[in-house]
């Protein structure tokens, strides 16, 4: 019980450092901190598959892909951009004030049962294999086209024009 | 495996809904203090991770499967935008030296 406060007490840290830090490096490095938690999170309800899923996917390839191009574009701490703190106090207060909307609408709920996990085997490979192969199997093609088509239009994007260098 | 579940299982899921809701306010404020369009995107990437925690513990609160199918669907979904997003942001550096998103006023209408 006490574990599931511990990560989410270090995940809600983690992720305020990442809006907080100055240096976009330290951001993304907070943020794979901040994922990984998450992954134990993933760990704790059972949600094996998941919790692989978004170590491999999004540690693994996202930031990468995210470091990778904050190192291309070469910012140096000059050229970051800063909001003046008039615009801070009303983004923070903004974004507050959603999350007591969100709060009194859960008020309104009253008190929760705890997660039980009825099914052990539910976040397992084979479970899920199962639903995404027989229920889901055709958002799972749409899917692929959609990854080709951000493939395609990713290099269509990221390469140079041949008019302009040339 | 199951001893760790078991730690947890005695976790209400208000608290479920709670930490997903503070983690996606925390993005919100993100996306809105910062004007570095790449620590933008990590904000909106924070938003969509918190959406998928509180997807799987609704999941496993009813025992059904197809919440952490979405989960999945969610995860490629998000690979293919921020692929597409980086592309866009080098494109914009390359054109104006910035990632700064105030640069891009000249966008409305």
């Amino acid at each position: 019980m006490s574990i599931f406060y511990f990560i989410a007490f270090l995940s809600i840290l983690f992720s305020v450092l990442v809006i907080s830090a100055k240096n976009p490096v330290h951001s993304i490095l907070y943020l794979i901190i901040t994922f990984f938690t998450f992954t134990v999170q993933y760990i704790l309800l059972n949600a094996q598959f998941l919790a692989v899923v978004n170590f491999i996917v999004y540690m693994g390839a996202i930031l990468v892909l995210f470091l990778y191009t904050l190192m291309l574009i070469n910012l140096n701490k000059d050229s970051e951009p800063v909001k003046s703190n008039m615009v801070k106090f009303a983004a923070v207060l903004g974004g507050g004030c959603l999350f007591v909307v969100i709060m009194g609408s859960l008020k309104s709920l009253g008190a929760s049962q705890p997660v039980l996990l009825k099914n052990p085997d539910l976040g397992l490979v084979k479970n899920l294999g199962k639903i995404l192969f027989n229920e889901f199997l055709l958002p799972f093609e749409i899917s692929s086209l959609l990854l080709l088509s951000a493939m395609v239009g990713a290099v269509l994007l990221a390469t140079k024009d041949p008019k302009t260098t040339t | 495996m199951e001893s760790l579940f078991n730690a947890a299982k005695t976790v209400p899921l208000n608290h479920y809904i709670l930490l997903s809701s503070i983690i996606f306010s925390i993005g919100v404020i993100g996306v809105l203090i910062r004007r570095n369009a790449i620590v933008i995107f990590m904000s909106v990437e924070l938003m969509l991770n918190s959406v998928n925690l509180l997807l799987t513990a609704f999941s496993v609160y009813r025992g059904d499967a197809t919440g952490q199918v979405f989960v999945f669907f969610i995860m490629a979904l998000a690979a293919a935008e921020v692929a597409v997003g980086l592309a866009i942001i080098v494109m914009i550096y390359r054109n104006t030296n910035s990632v700064d998103v105030k640069v891009l006023n000249r966008l409305k209408w």
